[in-house]
């Protein structure tokens, strides 16, 4: 089907998603970032593998302000995936579709992400000093 | 020609491609993942400012080296499997999507290689 030059009603520019539908492209969205994050996995324990000098040095540069900067982002969207995921584990178990069920779920899966986001970073810092 | 309609040849022979599977393995690596997740986030904030001696230290325990092979199996195997929607969701032109597809795999395959066998070097060489 070629798409031809013809005049389309506009969805996205006038529609207004509901939070469960923000949170489906935003558990897509998080999957993608933590696909691209994993590069950043293979090279954290991947340093181990060539000795001492370069498993410091990528301690360094994950401890260094710009991997803080990335680290936090990927622990949130980790958080955000795992949290929304449980819930999709839910669903395909059968349970809560129903709206008022998912409108709980939405609130519930954001407030974990959050939290637990705040609780790893608390620690986290703590520890570090 | 046999005397069979269209309907009557392809019934039983189920689906032409293998969805349910791929659906399977999404699920199981995710329930994995859910513990797996969580041991190496506690494990990431206890190895802070670790030095090579303390990171070999804890990667040289059986159990630690093998939640970590456990993790990095787990975690490349989800990915690939979820990024394969993706691409098959947006990328339409047959040749892209195909081109896409395979790089996608080759690559998960060939860090998650790369990470385990260094994770093995490093648990038992050290």
């Amino acid at each position: 089907m070629t798409t031809a030059n013809r005049p389309l009603s506009p969805h996205l520019q006038i529609y207004k998603l509901p939070l469960a539908a923000l949170m489906s492209i935003s558990h897509r969205a998080s999957g993608v970032l933590l696909s691209a994050g994993l590069v950043l996995l293979a090279y954290w324990l991947g340093a181990a593998g060539y000795g001492p000098e370069a498993f410091e040095r990528a301690q360094r540069v994950m401890g260094s302000p710009f991997g803080i900067v990335v680290l936090l982002g990927f622990s949130a969207a980790l958080y955000y995936h795992l949290c929304n995921g449980i819930r999709h584990l839910f669903w395909d178990a059968g349970w809560g579709f129903e709206l008022e069920r998912t409108r709980q779920a939405n609130l519930v899966v954001l407030a974990s992400a959050a939290a637990l986001t705040a609780i790893t970073w608390i620690v986290g810092l703590t520890q570090a000093f | 020609m046999a005397l069979r309609s269209p309907l009557g040849r392809v019934r039983g022979l189920g689906s032409a491609k293998e969805g349910v599977s791929h659906w399977w393995a999404q699920r199981l690596t995710a329930i994995a993942l859910v513990p797996l997740s969580f041991w190496f986030v506690i494990s990431v904030i206890g190895l802070i400012g670790a030095d090579y001696a303390e990171f070999d230290a804890w990667i040289s325990t059986p159990g630690n080296a093998a939640m970590a092979v456990l993790f990095v199996a787990a975690i490349f195997h989800h990915a690939q499997l979820g990024l394969q929607v993706v691409i098959e969701d947006y990328v339409h032109h047959e040749g892209a999507k195909f081109a896409s597809l395979i790089t996608v795999k080759l690559l998960s395959l060939g860090l998650a290689a790369f990470t385990i066998v260094a994770v093995f070097q490093t648990a038992v060489g050290g």
